[in-house]
């Protein structure tokens, strides 16, 4: 408890600094685009015009179908973006922020940090998509929504916990980096973004079912869509598993990061 | 009086391991530890390193290339953390160690004063309060929306002094800062050094320049090869300095 109390304490002397990384990376990352952080909105919307293209077409695998399939996969795209972006990001955030670890000392879970939160800033921003998308195809708009408060905050602590491991053991093997981008395509396609488990038919389906519930992203995506596209209340396992994710990534996390950090100067 | 030592450094060693080929890569590591063949040279930046600095002391450092001048003031400033001992400071800290860390070569000057401020714990009131007091120092108003890419090394260090020194620290640690800009500018440093110091501010200064300790300094630790030497006043030190390099060209 007193660890938590050190870090809440740090973060609050810190704070003005986590701000200003996250404004400097937003700067940085619109610079000389004409369109600026429009970009943030219409990636993600073109990306799913793509997919609703492909994966309702050539790769159906909707089987009974899934109503609203645009509303659908655009969640599950834009949660899974974050996490994609937060894990990726923070990882190389303690390397690429060598030069200032060597020379002032900084709480060093401030760079993991600022990137997953710039993350969870540039994922709020996508959210613009959805409600574009939510509205051209007339989704109904539910009391529910902002019950999708839970997942998302929950996603965010959980990212950040895998961030804080990533990003330490990146320090000592720069391998990581790489088995990462599989791993994560990997994940991508037993997150259930295109397709819905309970509805596919088959052996895949059937082994699907049985395994997807081991996937944190699953549960972060489903809740999400429970609120949003469907209007219901979070069910109780969902309630669970998400805080559980969450917690036990972010414990994992500090105690990780922190019996490491120490080390990292000689390493970076 | 206990409260009168701003720097304590108690037995402070530091520990490099030396690793003879980098293992960066998980499989080479794995490699090497089945065939045990993860052998590090240990190298000792420092051993067993002690000294105090009082309040109000102006405190050098001299010893030659190598002796751990350097890794001493990190340590001092929480960048490294000592392998053994144990290092106090009392009261807030301005390294100025490698000016300007923590600036973004593409960000403008002014979003780096802002930015570069924070990272040395200041608040961005503070920051806009001052901001003019910085830019006036360091002499570079007209090109405050410039990136830093543009800058020379020397205009770098003007902006990168000017708001390290912006706050009254309590204690200074100085890496050959004073070697950066022009010899007007050098004078201005020392100005400001010394109106800090009047102010209070204790400062740990490392220095190549034999004549600019003496000039500033009362109090000198002389290093060599990561042990202390020597420690003391500032003219028995380096007196005691000067005659190792009168010693070493009457040997050659």
């Amino acid at each position: 408890m007193s660890l938590l109390k050190a870090y809440l304490k740090d973060f609050w002397r810190y704070r003005y600094l986590l701000y200003n990384l996250i404004s400097r990376d937003f700067k940085l990352k619109y610079r000389r685009s004409v369109l600026g952080v429009v970009w943030s909105v219409l990636n993600p919307l073109l990306m799913n015009v793509v997919m609703v293209a492909v994966f309702s077409t050539i790769l159906d695998m909707r089987s009974a179908g899934i109503e609203n399939f645009s509303v659908y996969l655009i969640i599950g795209q834009l949660l899974f973006n974050f996490f994609n972006e937060g894990t990726s990001t923070a990882m190389s955030s303690v390397l690429a922020a060598a030069p200032l670890i060597k020379k002032v000392y900084i709480p060093k879970y401030i760079f993991p940090l600022e990137k997953v939160c710039f993350s969870l800033v540039n994922c709020v921003f996508s959210f613009i998509a959805l409600v574009i998308v939510m509205l051209f195809t007339g989704a109904p708009v539910h009391l529910t929504i902002p019950l999708a408060l839970y997942p998302l905050l929950t996603l965010f602590v959980f990212t950040l916990g895998v961030g804080l491991c990533l990003s330490a053991a990146t320090v000592f093997f720069r391998d990581i980096m790489h088995l990462w981008g599989v791993f994560i395509t990997a994940l991508m396609y037993f997150s259930a973004i295109f397709y819905d488990p309970v509805q596919m038919g088959g052996a895949a389906g059937e082994i699907l079912r049985r395994f997807i519930g081991f996937n944190p992203l699953y549960w972060y995506i489903k809740g999400f869509r429970m609120a949003v596209l469907d209007g219901q209340l979070l069910d109780f396992n969902t309630l669970w598993v998400c805080a559980a994710c969450a917690l036990v990534a972010l414990a994992v996390g500090l105690v990780v990061f922190r019996s490491q950090q120490d080390k990292f100067i000689l390493h970076i | 009086m206990e409260n009168s030592k701003m720097i304590e450094v108690n037995h402070v060693s530091m520990r490099f391991n030396l690793s003879k080929e980098k293992h960066e890569s998980l499989k080479e590591y794995l490699l090497a530890a089945v065939k045990g063949k993860l052998q590090f040279d240990e190298f000792y930046a420092l051993r067993d390193v002690s000294l105090e600095v009082e309040k109000g002391d102006f405190y050098g450092l001299v010893g030659l290339n190598g002796s751990g001048k350097s890794t001493l003031l990190k340590v001092i400033a929480g960048v490294y953390k000592p392998s053994a001992g144990s290092v106090t400071v009392r009261g807030s800290i301005a390294p100025l160690i490698e000016l300007g860390a923590g600036f973004d070569m593409d960000l403008t000057a002014r979003e780096n004063i802002y930015l570069n401020g924070t990272v040395l714990g200041l608040t961005p009131r503070y920051i806009s309060e001052k901001f003019d007091e910085i830019v006036d120092f360091s002499e570079l108003r007209d090109f405050l929306d410039v990136p830093l890419k543009n800058y020379s090394s020397g205009m770098v260090s003007r902006i990168a002094f000017a708001i390290a020194t912006i706050t009254k620290p309590d204690v200074l640690i100085a890496d050959e800062i004073l070697s950066v800009g022009d010899f007007l500018f050098q004078e201005k440093c020392e100005k400001r050094m010394k109106e800090l110091m009047a102010g209070g501010t204790t400062v740990l200064l490392v220095s190549h320049s034999i004549e600019q300790v003496e000039r500033m300094c009362n109090k000198v630790t002389w290093l060599e090869r990561g042990r202390v030497r020597m420690a003391g006043d500032v003219r028995t030190v380096c007196e005691a300095y000067k005659a190792l390099d009168q010693g070493t060209e009457a040997g050659t």
